[in-house]
């Protein structure tokens, strides 16, 4: 059992905690994620490793409310435990000789981005952040992306804080301001990065992203998570879940992201079901 | 005596085909007598020269005969950890039956319904702790928490060493409880095999992926003395084919996780798994009868196995072909798959598969299949599961400097089970590729006797 130390609520549907499991806190490292079982009944879900404190034995993890899981997740508290937390899974994040960096975040995907900007800035390098959501009420760690970049530009789909816009917009300026960058990183919602590429492939700029398909084991033996890389079958759980992201089949990557979107609607009505009368009462 | 076994009682195939409770149900004490009567207590036991962990059978046969089970399952105990668990799944007419006197002029002795009949008793029986062996404090680590890993902790358990078992997943048991389906081997038995090992001071250590959370290096650090690697051949084979991306793909092992480790089975599961209305199998082993036989279950209106060879090379269990058969999976032999077809949605909607006749025999001494041209057809699939082989995990490989490995990733070793590196030993599919839970459960317990001699010498020197 993985004792919950802090919870903290980031916007209405985005939280934080900080999980006590000394040995994966040991071991992780940026771009690196956990599987995680929040009840003995539960699933098993990937989260990407937000934080960590080797010294105090935490790892942190942000997670969205989409579905039933991440509900049941957000149901415990400080000082309650999750069933299963194992980790850290897949390969860190390769910074080694990156001098300017734009790293490019999509909604819950700057929980992710986060480590990444922070390790980035750690090591001395440039770095220009572009954090996007859909409204003001989604925006999250504002204030530790512009701690941890040289500039950081904030975009709402709506306008309703920072510029109005996508991230494609706000990184097509920046380009076009004459910034140039050795890597671009983007971490969001599959149809953001797939066009994050799109637009960094016109400028020639290499772009890793950061995968998130279905994952049962997370260790490499079933290939639920696969993916096609530069036409080859890739696990994004051992081989990424980092990938050139001119090279990853995003459609496919979109269709296969769908494939139990029916059951996870049901599951989520019928968690609410059971659950929502007593939430309010 | 009778020429013939005690018939097994099963569930009736029709039942059984909507239900994951188990297919065999096990011998009553009566039938269990009057099977260990047919037993001639050989002297020379050939039956125990055909197990591979050299179980004492008429010995233990003979305690059945008199009533004495918990006896019976003592016997068992000195040379097998999982008593229960072989009992089902060995395939005893290629081992211990093979070899029995009487299956020279009619049936073998049924020696595992006796095993599992004695295994059941106990475990329904048992009160307290079972004996611990005093610790001689040496600690051996073993990873993974399959039949090779249990065999090998149990045996060094019982010659006093302080063994902890690191498994990847939330639940012990490899193979035996994400891959063997619920209806062959119900996962309470799995549950109470690994209890026994508790009970005998075995720990575990769930949720701990060696070559992630902490690497062999480390285990020497922390103070373990030999390290036995039972990991196992847990990476799927895919069959290079266009459309294998398609929706209702899966491979067997993401299939069999789901539905036995998560219990998709169950329609109160958290994990979904697409419940097929036509389901096509591409393979023929063990692993190919288990999904087919689930797929069933989940409730498809046809299952059909694809292989590429006749059925006389099915390399499947003949007992678990007779169930599949009897269940109502479709057979279609001498095909091989040349494309998955999707719809629009990129969902799966046939498998395109090619007829095949067999040509000279290859390396492996089977008649090779040859495509016959033109011979293209469509068999409408709405679920497609990969069947066809798994391969070690490279995992151990790519973070632990000194062990070697074959081309095809397999573990190598000498005739100990020692690998490349100095107290590092492996064994079952880890070094062979995949095979059978008994070979996996004999590899360890050979290891573990290798073990227990490195490490006496090691102090007999200091």
């Amino acid at each position: 059992m993985y004792k919950i130390l802090e919870k903290t609520s980031l916007n209405p549907t985005v939280s934080r905690m900080v999980i006590q499991a000394p040995r994966v806190a040991q071991k992780a490292q940026a771009g690196m994620f956990i599987i995680l079982r929040a009840d003995a009944d539960g699933e098993r879900i990937p989260l990407t490793i937000a934080d960590y404190d080797r010294e105090r034995g935490t790892v942190t993890i942000i997670y969205q409310i989409v579905g039933a899981t991440t509900r049941r997740l957000d149901r415990l508290g400080v000082g309650e435990c999750v069933c299963d937390f194992v980790g850290p899974l897949g390969r860190p994040t390769e910074l080694d000789g990156l001098k300017t960096v734009a790293v490019v975040g999509g909604g819950v995907g700057c929980a992710i981005a986060l480590p990444t900007a922070k390790r980035l800035h750690e090591l001395g390098a440039t770095v220009h952040s572009v954090i996007g959501f859909r409204n003001k009420d989604l925006v999250i760690l504002q204030d530790e992306f512009a701690a941890a970049s040289d500039v950081c530009e904030l975009v709402t789909d709506d306008g309703s804080a920072g510029k109005k816009g996508l991230v494609t917009d706000a990184l097509e300026a920046l380009i076009k301001a004459g910034n140039v960058y050795d890597e671009v990183i983007a971490i969001g919602p599959l149809v953001m990065m797939k066009f994050v590429c799109k637009l960094t492939e016109k400028y020639g700029i290499k772009t890793v992203v950061s995968m998130n398909p279905i994952m049962i084991d997370g260790t490499g033996m079933c290939g639920g998570c696969r993916l096609t890389v530069g036409g080859e079958m890739k696990f994004a759980c051992v081989d990424g879940p980092d990938f050139d992201g001119h090279k990853v089949d995003f459609d496919e990557a979109i269709e296969r992201g769908r494939m139990y979107a029916e059951f996870e609607k049901h599951a989520y009505e019928k968690d609410c079901n059971l659950f929502g009368k007593g939430d309010n009462a | 005596m009778s020429k013939e076994k005690n018939a097994m009682p099963v569930q009736d195939p029709q039942a059984r085909a909507k239900n994951f409770d188990e297919v065999a149900l096990g011998y009553t004490e009566e039938q269990a007598k009057s099977e260990a009567d047919r037993c001639l207590n050989c002297k020379t036991k050939p039956c125990k020269c055909g197990c591979p962990v050299g179980i004492d059978i008429p010995e233990f046969i003979q305690k059945i005969k008199v009533g004495d089970y918990e006896g019976a399952y003592r016997v068992i105990s000195q040379s097998s950890s999982l008593a229960a668990v072989c009992g089902r799944v060995c395939p005893q007419e290629t081992q211990c039956e093979s070899k029995c006197v009487r299956g020279k002029n009619g049936e073998p002795v049924a020696i595992g319904r006796l095993e599992r009949f004695v295994a059941d008793w106990h475990n329904a029986h048992k009160s307290g702790e079972a004996t611990r062996t005093p610790s001689n404090g040496h600690k051996v680590a073993v990873v993974g928490s399959g039949p090779a890993g249990l065999s090998c902790a149990g045996e060094l358990a019982g010659r006093g060493y302080e063994v902890t078992v690191f498994e990847a997943l939330h639940t012990a048991g490899g193979v035996l409880v994400y891959g063997i389906p619920e209806f062959r081997l119900p996962k309470t038995i799995v549950a109470d095999e690994i209890e026994n090992l508790k009970s005998r001071g075995v720990k575990f250590e769930l949720n701990t992926v060696i070559g992630r959370t902490l690497f062999v290096d480390e285990l020497f650090d922390d103070g373990f003395e030999a390290v036995f690697i039972g990991s196992g051949a847990g990476l799927p084979n895919f069959m290079r084919i266009k459309g294998e991306d398609l929706k209702g793909v899966y491979s067997a092992n993401e299939f069999l996780t789901r539905v036995n480790l998560m219990k998709a089975y169950r329609e109160d599961s958290a994990t979904p798994v697409k419940r097929g209305k036509r389901v096509a199998v591409v393979g023929g082993g063990n692993v190919a009868m288990d999904a087919a036989r689930c797929a069933l279950r989940l409730g498809a209106d046809s299952v059909t196995l694809v292989y590429r060879r006749s059925e006389a090379e099915l390399p499947a269990r003949k007992e678990e072909v007779e169930h599949a058969k009897e269940e109502g999976v479709e057979f279609t032999m001498l095909t091989a798959p040349v494309e998955v077809l999707g719809d629009e949605h990129k969902n799966v909607r046939a498998l395109k598969c090619r007829k095949m006749t067999l040509g000279e025999p290859d390396a492996s001494g089977r008649r090779r299949p040859v495509p016959i041209d033109g011979s293209d057809f469509e068999l409408q699939a709405d679920v497609v599961i990969a069947a066809i082989g798994t391969s070690p995990n490279p995992l151990i490989k790519n973070t632990t400097a000194g062990i070697d490995v074959q081309k095809w990733g397999g573990i190598i070793t000498d005739e100990n089970g020692a690998t490349t590196r100095d107290m590092v030993y492996a064994g079952g599919d880890a070094v062979t590729g995949a095979a059978t839970v008994i070979l996996a459960m004999g590899a360890g317990k050979d290891a573990a006797e290798h073990i227990d001699v490195a490490i006496k010498a090691k102090h007999a020197r200091r």
